[in-house]
């Protein structure tokens, strides 16, 4: 839940901003590797986090260059960077750790989870839900918020008020990717203890079905997040209980979360509305 | 002022940009150590050093240029299919179960079974198409849902029903009555070939030469002009996702009955996975045509086959080529490089 929540919320607001990053999975899966080596230079779970979060920001700024200044068609650009991720990261884990496919680190860079009388939770979950709150502030109870809406549905209002487009498109589509990247990072030193190729497995679009199930409110997308991140739980819990997976093949417990996003997502669209210039370049008249 | 140019201006954007996916290619491989003129040259020499080696590329051709039909499709009717990984994966299976598992006379089989993968494709390409036709579901979140559902209902297939009792890796093989005739002795090219590059053909002239597909184009180029036209937006819808899934199931035929020396699917999908996605590059390298996505297949084909050389020789992953694929694919998207171009020309 906690990665979907955070690439979820951040996607929220670069989408009212009017900027779409279908690149999510490609951010996860990047920066799951950097997240890991961060971590493992620094020896400490948290600075991988960070690690990841600066690698994000630098992707999601790179994206935000080409959408805001090269008037890129966003969805081809972020299908390029999903495309990158999946032959970058197997030559980025051979290259740094001379293994193919897997890199497995150390146990004690595990990001600590906080022991609380209802069971452990892990500080970066407590994070997503505080940053999922934030969001929701700063969208509507700021200027900052009020510019960025605007920014998505009319980007030329904003020019003629003096305001720079480009600079609050950048700022958006930047902090997105430093939070999906955070995510990325936690997908190895929060769950898995290990980097494999395939580690994001479709999560950084089941984020984007999330955002549009939420129709870009951080609130709702954190819902969503909940509620496709206990698909996800559930279908690992289940692939281990006894009685049932003798009966019930492994393969089709492992569709339950993509099932339940297609789903979702088709008994909610429709009811849901989108900045008026999403996924379009500006260019003053 | 097209008029200026000696190539066509296509074709030159397509070379550029695969410049300049090479130039970062060599970019990262010189921040990580190795030596990308080794590296290249290896490529090379993988991709086309001896005839055999042509053949080969031509081999890994065959089914990229079919993927790429799918996305073009798409996209020629304004759609984002990126779903041919999981269409290719059904194909592959219901070519697998005619090819192994059903005895037809020589001839009538290997047309069965390549027609059984390309309609399992087409039906796994019309769970998008209908989601998007019935619930406005937009077609790149549903499409890779599907691929992920694809892939674990394959393998389980693969696995459970397709088993070849001798070998767990692997499913049944084909019999020899559904497999395509190899060409020669020294590549894995088979007959499959002329299929794929027929199947392009008869897509474009489809697209170009039928009223159908004028709506289909229409359909992407201006929704607007279509519906006063009175175009049936989701029979474009439909007709985008069948011709897709065929061509994807197609793809994955090709890789079974098509493809010595397993003839049959491995039990991880190995042999087909990523193809799918590899497509999207070689389409719109191709620039969306169906005859331009065959130039860009023999490319990528040689790129993945000297990829493999340029592992072995200069021990760069052959994985890197698909990271220079993702960069040709961004940089493709960007028209304000070609703006920066033309204005350079013209000055």
């Amino acid at each position: 839940m906690t990665p979907l929540a955070l690439a979820a919320v951040g996607e929220c607001v670069n989408e009212k901003a009017g900027v779409v990053n279908i690149g999510l999975e490609g951010i996860f899966m990047i920066t799951s590797v950097t997240g890991v080596w961060t971590a493992e230079v620094f020896g400490n779970g948290a600075m991988g986090l960070l690690g990841g979060a600066l690698a994000g920001a630098v992707l999601g700024f790179a994206l935000g260059v080409i959408s805001v200044y090269g008037r890129a068609d966003q969805i081809i650009a972020g299908m390029g960077l999903n495309i990158f991720a999946l032959g970058f990261v197997p030559f980025l884990l051979i290259s740094l750790w001379a293994f193919p496919g897997i890199h497995i680190f150390p146990n004690e860079l595990m990001v600590p989870r906080w022991i609380t009388p209802f069971g452990q939770v892990s500080p970066v979950t407590v994070f997503a839900v505080l940053v999922a709150f934030l969001a929701h502030l700063l969208l509507h109870r700021t200027v900052l918020g009020f510019r960025i809406r605007a920014v998505g549905e009319r980007p030329e209002a904003v020019d003629v008020a003096g305001l720079r487009v480009d600079h609050l498109r950048l700022l958006t589509s930047t902090l997105g990717g430093a939070l999906a990247g955070i995510g990325g990072a936690f997908l190895p030193l929060g769950w898995f203890g290990a980097v494999v190729k395939e580690i994001s497995a479709g999560r950084g679009f089941i984020a984007l079905a999330c955002v549009v199930f939420a129709g870009l409110e951080p609130l709702l997308a954190l819902g969503a997040a909940m509620l496709f991140g206990f698909a996800d739980g559930f279908a690992s819990a289940v692939a281990v209980t006894p009685g049932v997976k003798e009966r019930i093949p492994f393969y089709f417990v492992s569709m339950i979360p993509y099932v339940t996003t297609l789903v979702v997502v088709a008994l909610v669209i429709g009811q849901r509305r989108f900045p008026r210039t999403i996924g379009r370049p500006y260019a003053r008249e | 002022m097209k008029a200026r140019w000696h190539l066509p201006r296509p074709l030159i954007e397509s070379l550029v940009t695969i410049f300049i996916g090479l130039t970062a290619g060599a970019l990262l491989m010189g921040a990580f150590g190795y030596s990308p003129l080794r590296a290249y040259q290896a490529l090379f020499i993988g991709a086309f050093g001896t005839p055999a080696d042509v053949l080969e590329t031509i081999a890994f051709a065959t089914p990229l240029m079919l993927t790429a039909l799918t996305f073009s499709v798409g996209i020629r009717a304004g759609l984002f299919n990126i779903g041919a990984e999981g269409q290719m994966y059904l194909g592959a299976i219901g070519t697998t179960f005619v090819a192994g598992m059903v005895s037809l006379p020589p001839g009538i089989h290997i047309a069965a079974a390549t027609a059984s993968g390309m309609l399992f494709g087409a039906a796994w390409a019309m769970i998008p198409a209908l989601l998007k036709v019935w619930r406005g579901v937009h077609e790149v979140i549903s499409t890779i849902m599907a691929n992920w559902i694809a892939f674990h209902l394959s393998t389980y297939l693969a696995i459970n029903f397709l088993g070849d009792p001798t070998r767990a890796d692997r499913t049944v093989p084909a019999l020899p009555t559904a497999r395509y005739p190899v060409l020669t002795e020294d590549a894995t090219l088979t007959a499959v070939i002329f299929v794929a590059i027929a199947f392009c053909a008869a897509i474009y002239l489809y697209l170009w030469g039928t009223r159908a597909g004028y709506e289909l184009r229409l359909g992407g180029e201006n929704p607007d002009a279509a519906r006063y036209a009175g175009v049936n937006a989701n029979r474009v819808i439909l007709l985008s996702f069948v011709i897709g899934g065929l061509a994807a199931g197609l793809a994955g035929a090709s890789q079974i009955i098509g493809r010595p020396p397993a003839w049959s699917l491995y039990a991880t999908l190995g042999n087909v996975a990523t193809l799918g996605f590899d497509g999207i590059g070689v389409a719109l390298v191709g620039r969306n045509h169906p005859l331009g996505g065959i130039l860009a297949a023999f490319l990528f084909g040689a790129l993945a086959h000297g990829g493999r050389l340029m592992e072995y020789q200069a021990g760069v992953l052959s994985e890197l080529v698909r990271a220079l694929n993702g960069i040709i694919v961004v940089t493709l998207a960007v028209p304000e490089v070609w703006a920066m171009l033309r204005r350079r020309r013209i000055r």
